[in-house]
């Protein structure tokens, strides 16, 4: 049966390749659509995601679902037999994996990011927001190997898209948010991630990313500031 | 099955977030301990449950802490699939659908809050105001859609957006109070206006979101809680 599933991205959004990732590790075949969405918004985005006008959007038999941890339910509980489980069986489990899924995209995903686009007093501000919440972060891995357990979840696959795209973005802008020193657990954690070979190559290759932020920095900077403001 | 002194649920009456834990528990017909916090000092408990925001609702189930109000809604519908009617839809896409809707709900709502419940001048309450009622408007629209002529955004039932946006009812109907504004306007939002008497009507809800006379009392508790929240110290 054509499942028809469409996947609305970026190539260059952590957000629209943590979908990916999703898809992929459940085996599903999709059609991605690769949308210029940093410096307009495309038709397509206007009518699927009406809202928000964001990507990425998810389009499963023509009907769309937005936001990317609802999508990533969704796709846990439409393939539901196939490949990974995204969110553990156990509800008290279930219930802590969202919990950190939310805290992350709350309180880290956007310092994270915005720590590398910043300058001056505000970058420092953001830098020691991102420190504090990323260190409570840690505290979800609790001696765990992977956010998930003993295998990877929907924790670590949101986690990773966010950390894989600063460490190449904080190369660029020559700043310091995650290292060792900072951030021992989460750097184990990465490197345990990468060592198991389950998401690293479901990433844009770095050399890739590196030159599109090398090129674009004063612009990307630019936006970061104009949509996320200098509050 | 388990009994009230399994359960246990902290938090305080004139939270939206903490009346979703307790109207959820209702509709699934499951006994709990209220806890009672006192917003001026946090116990000990509540600051050993929930640590990362040391906030209010939390849900104790047999020693273990679920934090974050819509986190615990879900986890009620899941630990206790068994009794009462279902909270979420049974299809995965209708799931997401009232995902998003109370991610949306939570998203423009709330914000809202601390200039119509508290003090602040008319152009600041006037543009919270418009806020308020574009997303509400856009809400009639989806309870139009989602509710296909039944009487609430879940079906015949209380669902997961009604929670969502229901446990709102007794702060915006304090914030017409407060700020003089008319939100639940029949005119402009018929729908929901009737909604929101069926829905502050069930029995699963009447008990648990106090009158408006108790959410204007509150105001000043709440205008401090704002303050707190807003502080990074928190």
């Amino acid at each position: 049966m054509d499942e028809e599933v469409k996947l609305l991205g970026s190539w260059l959004s952590p957000m629209s390749r943590r979908v990916e990732v999703g898809l992929k590790l459940k085996g599903v075949s999709f059609e991605f659509s690769d949308l210029d969405v940093f410096f307009s918004k495309p038709p397509e985005l206007l009518q699927y995601n009406p809202v928000h006008k964001k990507i990425p959007v998810l389009i499963h038999h023509g009907k769309p679902i937005a936001e990317s941890l609802i999508i990533l339910e969704y796709i846990d509980e439409t393939w539901a037999d196939s490949g990974i489980r995204l969110l553990p069986k156990d509800p008290y489990e279930r219930a802590m994996a969202r919990f950190w899924a939310k805290f992350f995209d709350d309180k880290c995903s956007l310092p994270l990011w915005m720590s590398c686009w910043t300058e001056g007093d505000k970058q420092q501000q953001i830098l020691a927001e991102s420190k504090l919440n990323l260190t409570t972060m840690e505290g979800a891995l609790k001696g765990k190997k992977f956010f998930g357990g003993d295998e990877i979840g929907i924790v670590d696959i949101i986690v990773f898209c966010s950390v894989y795209w600063a460490e190449i973005a904080q190369e660029v802008v020559g700043v310091n948010v995650i290292n060792e020193e900072k951030h021992p657990v989460l750097c184990k954690w990465m490197k345990e991630t990468v060592d198991s070979n389950v998401l690293k190559d479901y990433m844009p290759p770095r050399e890739k990313l590196f030159c599109h932020f090398q090129t674009y920095k004063d612009a990307i900077a630019a936006l970061m500031t104009a949509r996320f403001g200098s509050n | 099955m388990a009994t009230k002194q399994d359960v246990k649920v902290l938090g305080w009456s004139a939270s939206p977030f903490v009346a979703r834990v307790r109207i959820a528990l209702n509709l699934k017909g499951i006994e709990y301990e209220f806890l009672n916090e006192d917003l001026g000092r946090k116990s000990d408990l509540l600051l050993k449950s929930n640590p990362v925001y040391k906030k209010v609702p939390v849900l104790i189930h047999g020693e273990k802490p679920v934090c974050e109000s819509l986190l615990i809604v879900q986890y009620i519908d899941e630990v206790w699939a068994a009794s009462g009617l279902p909270i979420l839809p049974a299809d995965a896409y209708d799931r997401a659908v009232a995902r998003f809707w109370a991610a949306y709900i939570d998203d423009k709502l709330p914000n809202q809050a601390p200039v119509l419940l508290g003090e602040a001048d008319e152009p600041t309450k006037a543009e919270a105001t418009q806020h308020m009622f574009a997303a509400l408007q856009q809400l009639e629209e989806v309870f139009e859609k989602c509710s296909e002529g039944k009487s609430f955004f879940g079906g015949n039932t209380i669902g997961y957006v009604d929670i969502t946006l229901g446990s709102y009812l007794g702060w915006m109907k304090a914030m017409e109070k407060i700020a003089g504004i008319k939100l639940l306007d029949e005119e402009k939002i018929p729908q929901l206006v009737k909604w929101a008497e069926r829905f502050c009507s069930s029995d699963a809800v009447k008990e648990v979101i106090p009158q408006v006379d108790q959410f204007v009392e509150f105001s000043k508790v709440l205008q401090a809680a704002f303050k707190a929240a807003a502080s990074p110290s928190n």
